[in-house]
């Protein structure tokens, strides 16, 4: 429970055997009053088992589906469980768990809420064609969504039970999907989104690709998906 | 004669393909059906292709070949956009099928968790009533 409601932390893990205890260990710590379910996308280490020994409920994908899959299966989890809240977490330790209660209370007046990073808290950069990338996402779908969204594809957000049903329903499995057109998706029916400035740690495994030509190709798909996303239903 | 020979001989041996994998239910049936379809249109021209000459004529196609071409290579761009499609169907479907299979595999887990827990207390609990009996 936070703040009188049922809270489920979605954390959607890929062979992230070597932090998922930590992770989990500290939301736990953190928030006593709340669930954990780890999604395990398909991994072929031992994030499952790891994730249980420490205590999370866990879900395994018997093959790998990205984030998207795993996050709808997370929601289709909180649906029929009735929660009251889904939040979705990195596996990666990169988000910080004491944010949590901040961005439940501010479900009280949004339907969606997002912690982002470069929003005052905390120091984090990013150059070249991944930075132009996020320019131009959060400045099309701060148009679409009427409100200041300057990470939009921040893996920290919370739902309520409206957004939880909907995404329960309907989340797509594609590259980018589960962050850019969720938000297109969810504002166009008129949810409320909101973004609230959270400071990002570093990852507690694995590191972060710098390559140019991987940042241009993710520039590349991020308009395309954008593009899509925009002529959708 | 040469040629027409090729192209007839082409022509059966699909046809022949196409009914031994549908004889073995190898194909389904709406697969099967759309090529002995175009079997049924492609033999009879392999055997005389001057057939549709005077239908390119009215098109403003020279040669009744040169349109056979065009509409088989615009035919086979066709279903392979359906296959594409029809793929993208499969997937969405195995995706709520394994996310099925995983929601259930949870639900087991947690309800034989909660079995065993429910055990060792009942073990517990008997193995302290001997103990108080023996003290």
């Amino acid at each position: 429970m936070v703040n009188g409601k049922r809270v489920l932390i979605i954390i959607p893990a890929l062979n992230e055997s070597g932090s998922i205890a930590d992770v989990v260990g500290e939301v736990r710590g953190e928030l006593p009053g709340v669930d954990v379910l780890v999604v395990d996308d398909g991994s072929t280490d031992r994030t499952a088992a790891v994730a249980a020994a420490a205590g999370a409920r866990v879900a395994k994908l018997p093959y790998n589906l990205g984030v998207g899959g795993a996050m709808r299966l997370g929601y289709r989890y909180a649906r029929d469980n009735d929660y009251d809240v889904a939040i979705q977490i990195d596996a990666d330790g990169q988000h910080d768990p004491r944010y949590v209660p901040k961005l439940v209370d501010l479900l009280d007046d949004n339907d969606l809420v997002i912690g982002a990073r470069f929003a005052g808290e905390g120091d984090y950069s990013v150059r070249g064609p991944r930075r132009w990338a996020m320019v131009m996402l959060s400045g099309v779908l701060s148009r679409v969504a009427k409100t200041r969204l300057t990470d939009t594809t921040s893996g920290f957000r919370a739902a309520n039970r409206r957004v939880i049903e909907m995404f329960a329903g309907w989340y797509p499995a594609e590259y980018l999907g589960d962050t850019v057109e969720t938000l297109v998706h969810t504002a166009r029916r008129g949810y409320r989104i909101r973004q609230v400035p959270v400071a990002m740690r570093k990852r507690m495994a694995g590191t972060p690709s710098h390559s140019p030509a991987k940042a241009m190709i993710y520039l590349g798909r991020a308009f395309a998906v954008l593009t899509l996303a925009l002529i959708r239903r | 004669m040469k040629l027409t020979l090729v192209t007839g001989l082409t022509g059966l041996i699909l046809l022949a393909t196409i009914v031994e994998l549908l004889r073995r239910r190898q194909l389904r049936e709406k697969y099967g059906m759309l090529w002995l379809g175009v079997l049924v249109i492609v033999i009879p021209l392999s055997l005389f292709p001057r057939l549709l000459d005077n239908v390119a004529g009215f098109f403003g196609v020279v040669s009744g070949v040169s349109l056979v071409l065009f509409l088989g290579i615009v035919f086979l761009l066709l279903v392979c956009v359906h296959l594409s499609w029809e793929v993208s169907a499969l997937e969405e479907e195995t995706r709520t099928l394994a996310e099925d299979f995983a929601l259930l595999r949870a639900q087991i887990d947690a309800e034989r968790a909660a079995r065993l827990a429910q055990d060792a207390q009942l073990t517990a609990a008997n193995r302290d009533e001997l103990v108080s009996h023996d003290g």
